[in-house]
């Protein structure tokens, strides 16, 4: 299973702890979270499904790129990490 | 007359108390946060909280028990919405403005956003949906940004005798109204005039850039608008406008516009477009009583030079008894007066930059 944790900044609407996942995809990921975290999608992707501009996921240490970030394939024992960028101030 | 006033600021909203002349600091809410819009309800007391937030978009909190607890909403969204021709599809990029409904209208709230967007709510802000007429006119594709990147709707008026009228200001994209609740939009604007267009196109109603609207709330044929290089009013409507020769500069943000004297209005100029900055560090604010033929110049009270403030669209506001005005500040300076604009004194505070105030 990978594992997804979230910046602390995301406290208040995201998993306290870094979560298990068996989901392929980091968007079906938090499809699966919705329903315990209902805003946790709209705080990290626009309303027409895109990453947001200053957020960063990192995938086993590598930043993913914008564009595909979303939909990139998981592996079994991938650690994803979904940060702030400090772009975004 | 209000009680209170909220100031909306780069870093959380400030809630002050009406305390004898001036107003007291009460509460704070989001601190830490942008808040761009913010209103209090007069119909229901409900508190309406924009945050634009720099990582994770925009945000629209709710509270229906004075502050006591928050509710964070879903907030207008463009999902579904197609993208213009060579743009991305839209989304939310800010709240600029929320305004209520008219009284005959319970729980009904316009918002103005970036970019360019009218929506409303008709049960307090639990759904939104945009407005379709006003998005789809053929001619919005060609609103353009003003000061941000995005066209933004910043301007919301309300007709007090009749709420299915509603003018609305966008940067950029000129004065539109309609008389139907929204079904039907008509762009207005004759007389304005764009400095920084080609002059075959400088009267063009699409591209005016009115930074802000206001009306006499009594009698709201009386329209003033701050516009990016000039101040103009329309007597009778937006239909018409005529440009002004204000005190010290053209240019500015903000207007106040008296509730009850359809000849008083409050600027607060700065040195035009490139520069925007109070000319030669002298922050004032300009009062005209006599609709516009004549402009007093306003200092007593106000920093003495340099001041190099500066004070955004919804930065001036009058209250409803005409005679207390709030003035805030992008380096964070707050001032109230309780005459009318003849004194203002200084909130003992330094706050954060200022985005709006707001009485309620």
């Amino acid at each position: 299973m990978a594992i997804v944790s979230f910046t602390s900044h995301l406290r208040r609407v995201a998993p306290s702890a870094p979560v298990k996942t068996a989901a392929a995809t980091l968007r079906a990921a938090l499809a699966t979270l919705a329903p315990a975290h209902p805003m946790l999608t709209p705080y990290l992707v626009d309303d027409q499904g895109r990453l947001r501009k200053h957020v960063a996921v990192f995938v086993d240490g590598a930043l993913a790129p914008r564009a595909q970030a979303l939909d990139l394939p998981i592996g079994e024992a991938a650690e994803v990490h979904v940060m702030q960028a400090l772009s975004g101030g | 007359m209000s009680e209170r006033l909220y100031v909306a600021t780069r870093k959380g909203l400030f809630e002050w108390a009406r305390k004898g002349r001036g107003f007291s600091l009460r509460r704070e809410f989001f601190l830490g946060s942008p808040v761009s819009a913010c209103l209090r309800d007069p119909r229901d007391g409900a508190l309406y909280v924009a945050l634009h937030l720099g990582h994770f978009g925009v945000k629209l909190h709710r509270s229906l028990d004075d502050g006591a607890s928050w509710t964070e909403l879903s907030p207008p969204s463009y999902a579904g919405v197609a993208a213009d021709e060579d743009k991305e599809a839209p989304s939310l990029k800010m709240i600029w403005t929320l305004e209520p409904g008219g009284a005959d209208e319970p729980g009904l709230v316009w918002c103005g956003t970036l970019p360019g967007g009218l929506f409303s709510t008709r049960d307090k802000g639990e759904t939104w949906t945009l407005n379709r007429p006003l998005w789809d006119d053929p001619r919005r594709p060609e609103w353009v940004g003003g000061g941000y990147d995005d066209p933004g709707l910043h301007s919301i008026l309300v007709d007090p005798r009749d709420s299915r009228r509603v003018v609305v200001g966008i940067s950029t994209g000129g004065v539109w109204e309609t008389t139907d609740g929204g079904a039907h939009w008509t762009l207005q604007g004759e007389g304005l005039r764009a400095e920084y267009m080609p002059p075959e196109r400088a009267n063009d109603r699409l591209m005016q850039d009115v930074h802000r609207l206001a009306w006499c709330a009594k009698h709201p044929e009386s329209v003033w608008t701050q516009h990016h290089n000039g101040v103009f009013r329309a007597a009778k409507g937006p239909e018409k406008w005529r440009e002004l020769k204000p005190a010290v500069s053209g240019f500015g943000f903000a207007v106040a516009a008296h509730p009850t004297e359809r000849g008083t209005a409050w600027f607060a100029p700065a040195r035009k477009d490139e520069y925007r900055y109070p000319e030669a560090g002298r922050f004032v604010v300009t009062r005209t009583r006599d609709g516009g033929r004549s402009f007093e110049t306003l200092t007593e009270g106000l920093p003495k030079p340099p001041a190099y403030d500066l004070v955004y669209r919804h930065g001036l506001e009058v209250d409803e008894d005409g005679q207390t005005l709030a003035l805030g500040s992008t380096s964070g300076g707050l001032w109230f007066s309780a005459d009318g604009g003849d004194a203002w004194r200084a909130a003992p505070a330094r706050l954060p930059p200022i985005n709006a105030v707001r009485f309620g």
